[in-house]
């Protein structure tokens, strides 16, 4: 049943540029990719070590930038996005191994609070170093030729453009492919790894560090190469987005604020699932963009009827946003796909 | 197969702030032999054992295994060196499976815990070796309910599992009957008596049952305070006046 959900939305993803035409969803679709690799990341560390990490972002960051300087710098190339990913990749995972070993050193909320002031420092250091990172403003490049609107994939006998389904075969398209399926191999590796002996062994430490210790697993081990792992889907993520976006900033890629949306879509999703990634992002996400339209419709079918339009006015679109968190957390206390895999044997 | 060599302590102590728990204890086990820890309770009977089995590092003095020092390793390191233990306070994996639970513990000793794009499933050996140890402590029934869901004497029961899917050089037992009813307490012993077969094991038991201890020591020693005052031979340890008077003399 859950795995169902996750196997449509991954079709819907496949399909949505033959679906929707406009730019808006096709940046929301492409988002919802990215995001799905993040979270199940981030998944990784919450739900299999119940580590809570809020430098989960700079991971994200580090491979995001890396892509983007090497791109401003060496120029559109694959050689560029290799090499500062490449780079990128390299620091997120030294950075994961001292964060890795400090959780043994600092226990629990210690530790949460250890990482909310590296990432504060991240932010600060992205800011002050303006002339290498852009500061706020960020950084803007070119990508491959590959992946310009300008690009056309197939021509007709007039040059023009071929399109499907209304659907123009340009570079823009061959760029959401791109992610798409980069983002589709990630999250299957990541469920691969789940479900591998090491994953098995996650699943030990969460539930009895005392004894998954005494049964012969050395628990520090463990702890640092997920975090690594973890460390290196998040800065691949971070690549696909510098290269989807052509701009990386703080507000794309480093915010405390998106720190809050993954672990939030963790939280809904369900821990230590998986197939919660997909669901809590594509909620969140939709919840996000479209919440507001469907308001306005909302607002606009009940325009005669008193208060009901009113309360259905697009500027309270955080007030329901909020009132649908509660009630999700209430009806599903483990996530939505840990709720419904929870087994009934008890 | 290592050749078996002896489990031994030296001046072993450990310190709480100002209580010492565990004095100078200086203690050697062979292979083929049974040695029952005995004592009143805060005896340091536990804390030995986790200074043993590395959940506690000792402030001073050596626990050592043949020729390696194992005074300050890892639990995890340990147990790869052949130290197995079972806990008094039944200490499992709640939420997986029974099987599970004895898969993990055979999948330990298989190294194959660091490969990450292998199926844990594809591994059926492991899965093989895992019922085994399930059939011998007569688990199998159960071997797809959560632990959780098990009653306490088939939880006590897995915990021998476990150890025994360890294949530990030592065995090391706190209290494997500790609240089990009357019926099921001489499976454990069964078990317990079937390991002692192999002659190149060291086995160590606390226990408070009597009929236990007669049943199946080949050794006692006796811990007070923190310190061992008596070792020998069961039938001589128990006659010693002051076993009886700080131990068998407030049970009696």
């Amino acid at each position: 049943m859950v795995w169902g959900i996750v196997i449509v939305i991954w079709l819907g993803l496949a399909l949505s540029p033959f679906l929707f035409h406009d730019v808006r969803s096709q940046q929301v679709a492409a988002r919802i990719c990215v995001f799905i690799v993040l979270v199940a990341s981030y998944d990784l560390l919450i739900g299999y070590t119940g580590i809570v990490s809020f430098a989960h972002t700079i991971f994200f960051g580090l491979g995001a930038y890396g892509a983007a300087t090497a791109l401003r710098h060496m120029g559109p190339g694959w050689d560029a996005i290799v090499i500062g990913g490449g780079i990128g990749i390299v620091m997120a995972v030294i950075l994961a191994i001292f964060i890795g070993l400090l959780s043994l050193r600092v226990k629990a909320i210690f530790f949460t609070m250890v990482t909310l002031a590296v990432a504060s420092v991240a932010v600060v250091l992205v800011s002050q170093f303006s002339d290498f990172t852009g500061g706020e403003d960020g950084i803007t490049y070119k990508v491959p030729k590959l992946f310009k609107p300008a690009t056309k994939l197939l021509v007709d006998d007039d040059g023009h453009v071929v399109r499907w389904l209304g659907t123009k075969l340009n570079g823009k398209l061959a760029a959401f492919y791109s992610v798409f399926c980069m983002s589709l191999l990630l999250y299957l590796a990541m469920i691969r790894i789940v479900n591998s002996p090491l994953g098995t062994v996650l699943k030990a430490v969460r539930e009895n560090e005392t004894r998954a210790e005494a049964i012969g697993y050395r628990v520090v081990t463990y702890r640092t190469l997920v975090f690594c792992i973890s460390a290196v889907f998040a800065a691949i993520a971070g690549i696909i987005y510098a290269v989807w976006l052509k701009y990386t900033g703080p507000e794309t890629v480093l915010s405390f604020s998106i720190n809050i949306d993954i672990l939030l879509m963790v939280v809904i999703g369900g821990m230590g699932t998986m197939s919660g990634a997909v669901i809590g992002v594509v909620l969140l996400n939709l919840a996000q963009y479209y919440l507001r339209d469907i308001m306005q419709l909302g607002a606009e079918a009940t325009a005669n009827l008193p208060l009901i339009p009113e309360l259905l006015n697009p500027d309270r679109w955080l007030l329901w946003l909020g009132l649908s968190f509660i009630l999700l957390v209430y009806f599903f206390p483990a996530g939505i796909a840990g709720t419904m895999l929870k087994p009934r044997v008890k | 197969m290592k050749t078996p060599s002896d489990l031994y302590t030296e001046d072993l102590t450990i310190q709480f702030g100002g209580h010492i728990a565990v004095n100078k204890v200086s203690c050697r086990f062979k292979p083929n032999e049974l040695t029952v820890v005995v004592g009143p309770n805060g005896a340091g009977k536990t804390t030995l054992f986790n200074l043993m089995s590395g959940q506690l590092i000792a402030t001073s003095g050596k626990v050592m295994l043949g020729d390696t020092d194992l005074t300050r390793l890892a639990p995890s390191q340990r147990a790869k060196q052949g130290i197995g233990r079972a806990f008094q306070l039944t200490n499992l994996f709640p939420k997986l499976s029974v099987l599970e639970n004895v898969r993990l513990a055979v999948q330990a000793q298989a190294k194959v815990g660091m490969r990450i794009f292998t199926h844990a499933k594809s591994l059926k050996y492991l899965e093989q070796q895992a019922y085994e140890y399930l059939s011998q402590t007569r688990l199998e029934k159960v071997a797809h309910l959560p632990v959780s869901a098990l009653s306490h004497g088939d939880q006590r029961k897995l915990e021998v599992a476990l150890l025994m899917a360890m294949q530990p050089a030592v065995f090391m037992f706190d209290e494997p009957t500790a609240g089990m009813s009357i019926d099921e307490a001489p499976v454990i012993l069964e078990l317990i008596d079937q390991i002692k077969q192999d002659s190149s094991k060291i086995i160590l038991l606390v226990e408070h049952k009597m009929d236990v201890v007669r049943a199946l020591a080949d050794r006692i020693i006796v811990l007070h305070n923190g310190e061992l005052v008596a070792d020998g031979e069961p039938e001589e340890v128990i006659a010693m006046p002051i076993v009886r008077e700080i131990y068998l003399g407030n049970a009696a």
